[in-house]
């Protein structure tokens, strides 16, 4: 089911689709993940862009489980995951679990985190969290049209340069302004714009402790890119991560040659495909 | 170099280093982000005007402590009126079109007109026309009176309310609402044991409980999600809602109340069965918590988002498309095979008897004890797979001796009285086993999916057929006691 539909894997999209033209050196295309808090928009910000019609419910948790869809820019086909609305990745509900190892274990090309303009301060901590992980991030501003009608006024590009990645204001439910925010997109994939996230700095107290792990991490996965993000997970006690570098997933996911170790087997790109192999949409 | 064993060490180090942090990790560097958020916000965000909205007039009566209860209970009765006063006309017609002898003939009777004699031909008549002269006659009426007529009643039944319902529950939802029901209800569920937020995967559970199980991942704690999850089948989904709706209206009918009424009648008997589903929610949460599942109700943030106004096109598109012809669709799916075995089990003969009637003897004692009859709990056992063809089971069951039966004005009702022999009672306890049964399939597979336990998924699956069983019981023999007495 997962497979049926719009909703499709993107060798099937190519080998069938015929408006999947121009497609990446390789025949992938770029994969995008998008974040949010719940009720931001989140799945409004999905249909726009790709045309489906995931049902999009005005209420905290409505996307508990992935979509996927497509869309095309400038001759590039991208897939889109819609990820279940959180406030954090930092609890152990099975939500905060699928799109936090999305993110960490789907390596996409780009995730995209949607902030509802009118709560700005309480969404931003998502946005913290997830450029922990990833410096691949654009801020996707939405509900511009309701934050002016209660009277908000955001200075945009102060924001972007306060945190250091592409900011986009959008109006999603009037289509306003995703020509932006696929561009932000695609020049996050290419690389021709590389965010540099400004991220909160850890307490002073705490700041001993990732001190020490930061040198151990380096040790047994040289180059890891969120080495920050993962040493706040371990000194947490999160056992997925420590059991990830056991088994060398995170330093396969990093491209780290593990010489002695068996050799793990190739990331599954949709780590919670075993959980819900059925569920694509919420229908009713 | 780094190998296994030496993963093994550091990480070991690091362990250490985490008990050196301590807990109040978690909470410092949350702190540090928010501050953060808190700093940049200050700078970039400014606000002109605040004024009192209508957002905020609106939810002065939604989340008002006296009157949001009212409010909510109108909302839901406004519903069930309007899907049960819209929905009476459309079944007729779809019966009419695809059932009945003579075709829509006996509907537009209803309104005094008079239609061509041509037209005198529903699309069972037609079929039975279009095949009675080559395919062999028994082949025919597997076809037709097996499972193209069982089909018919799905639709009929079950299209027309989906097609109310639907949209106007998806309108409450886009508009906002479902979060505020879980803030007046939070106080019934923190009494409960259980979490707040099960009142938005009962909502869920209203259109669907498989949905609505699923939606119990929004629930953090584990032992308040397990909760929601083996009471979301408390909530009447959709595939239950015809049946309920049916008999509502059977009772209003039976009443014999004037056609102003019977919608308003059958309207609240429906938000009696929801409410009383309500009751039993809480009453099982709270025994479950008390009992098997230990523990305080932990605390959590509930949003109240906006009031968004709803884009009505994709509300239809959506509640017509992904919901309606969705759960339509798995109906039919289902109503096939189940309209093939009720043929063929009240084809095929054993001794002088065919093997439904043997079915419905058997289990005749059972249904007599819990008010109803042996034809509506073997409708149960076939329906299984789906809720939704219940009605339409219990009809193909009544009628399997004489299929040719002639339909006029309220069919259904005629079917209930006099091939089923309804009473009061039978209608209640009907009312009460749709309410209080096992949880079709495809919930029970989700459920399984869910809490990965086999055993949680006996007793969600069991549990309420038990206490269906029993309810009905005592319900019948009071009302059999009472009677007797006068």
């Amino acid at each position: 089911m997962s497979c049926s539909g719009n909703c499709n894997c993107s060798h099937n999209n190519y080998l069938t689709g015929g408006n999947t033209v121009g497609l990446s050196i390789g025949g992938h295309s770029r994969t995008i993940a998008l974040a949010g808090n719940p009720n931001t928009g989140k799945s409004t910000v999905f249909n726009a862009l790709t045309g489906l019609r995931q049902h999009t419910g005005n209420w905290p948790g409505k996307t508990v489980t992935r979509a996927e869809g497509h869309y095309n820019f400038n001759n590039f086909s991208y897939k889109l995951i819609d990820l279940p609305g959180t406030y954090s990745l930092l609890s152990a509900s099975v939500d905060e679990e699928i799109a936090r190892d999305y993110i960490l274990f789907g390596q996409p090309d780009c995730t995209v985190v949607v902030v509802d303009a009118t709560a700005l301060q309480r969404n931003l901590n998502l946005a913290f969290q997830v450029m922990e992980i990833t410096p691949k991030v654009v801020l996707c501003v939405n509900l511009i049209d309701e934050a002016a009608r209660k009277g908000f006024d955001i200075d945009f590009q102060a924001l972007e340069d306060k945190l250091g990645i592409p900011v986009v204001p959008t109006a999603a439910r009037r289509k306003q302004n995703l020509d932006l925010l696929q561009e932000a997109i695609e020049a996050v994939c290419t690389g021709k714009l590389k965010p540099k996230p400004n991220i909160p700095a850890p307490p002073p107290d705490l700041k001993e402790a990732i001190d020490q792990t930061l040198p151990l991490i380096e040790s047994i996965a040289p180059g890891l890119p969120s080495a920050r993000w993962v040493a706040y997970r371990l000194i947490e006690g999160d056992t997925r991560i420590r059991r990830a570098l056991e088994t060398g997933e995170l330093q396969q996911l990093a491209g780290i040659k593990l010489p002695s170790s068996p050799k793990p087997t190739p990331p599954s790109p949709t780590p919670d495909a075993a959980q819900n192999p059925t569920d694509k949409k919420q229908s009713a | 170099m780094s190998s296994a064993q030496d993963t093994k060490q550091v990480l070991d180090k690091i362990d250490a280093i985490r008990k050196q942090a301590g807990s109040q990790f978690r909470d410092q560097i949350v702190t540090s982000m928010y501050d953060q958020a808190e700093s940049i916000t200050d700078d970039v965000v400014t606000r002109s005007n605040k004024r009192w909205t209508f957002d905020a007039s609106l939810d002065y009566v939604a989340t008002h402590p006296l009157l949001g209860l009212p409010f909510m209970l109108g909302l839901l009765a406004l519903t069930f009126y309007l899907t049960i006063a819209g929905a009476n006309i459309p079944s007729a017609f779809l019966a009419g079109l695809l059932m009945e002898q003579g075709g829509l003939a006996g509907f537009f009777e209803e309104f005094s007109i008079t239609i061509p004699a041509f037209l005198h031909y529903s699309v069972y008549d037609l079929l039975h026309i279009a095949t009675s002269s080559w395919m062999n006659a028994n082949l025919a009426s597997f076809l037709i009176d097996g499972i193209y007529l069982t089909l018919g009643w799905v639709i009929s039944v079950m299209l027309p309310p989906m097609a109310i319902f639907f949209p106007i529950f998806t309108l409450l939802e886009d508009l906002g609402y479902l979060p505020r029901i879980a803030f007046n209800l939070d106080w019934l569920f923190q009494k409960s044991g259980a979490h707040g937020k099960q009142a938005l995967t009962m909502c869920m559970g209203f259109g669907c409980n498989a949905a609505g199980v699923t939606a119990c991942r929004i629930i953090d704690s584990p032992r308040e999600k397990l909760i929601a999850i083996l009471t979301n089948n408390f909530m009447i989904c959709n595939g239950r809602f015809p049946t309920i709706i049916a008999v509502a209206l059977f009772f209003s009918v039976f009443l014999g109340y004037s056609d102003a009424l019977v919608s308003l009648t059958a309207a609240s008997i429906v938000i009696a069965i929801v409410l009383l589903g309500v009751v039993f929610t809480f009453v099982t949460s709270f025994i479950l918590s008390k009992t098997l599942l230990k523990g305080e109700a932990s605390a959590y943030t509930l949003e109240l988002p906006p009031y968004r106004r709803p884009a009505v096109l994709r509300i239809i598109y959506t509640s017509l498309i992904d919901r309606t012809l969705f759960i339509l669709a798995r109906a039919c799916v289902v109503a096939i095979p189940a309209g093939a075995a009720i043929w063929i089990a009240a084809n095929v003969n054993i001794g002088n008897e065919s093997v439904a009637t043997h079915l419905i003897n058997f289990l005749q004692p059972l249904g007599y004890l819990m008010g109803l009859d042996g034809a509506i709990l073997l409708a149960y056992i076939i329906a299984i797979p789906a809720n939704e063809i219940i009605v339409p089971t219990i009809i193909m069951l009544y009628i399997r001796h004489n299929t040719m039966i002639e339909f006029e004005g309220d069919a259904l009702h005629k079917i209930f009285i006099e091939q089923g022999h309804w009473t009061l009672l039978t209608a209640i306890s009907l009312l009460l086993f749709c309410l209080l049964h096992n949880p079709c399939g495809t919930t029970i597979w989700t459920i399984y999916k869910e809490t990965k336990s086999k055993k949680w998924t006996i007793f969600g699956s069991l549990f309420p057929v038990v206490l269906g069983i029993a309810v009905c019981i005592i319900v019948a023999a009071t009302w059999r006691l009472v009677a007797s007495a006068f």
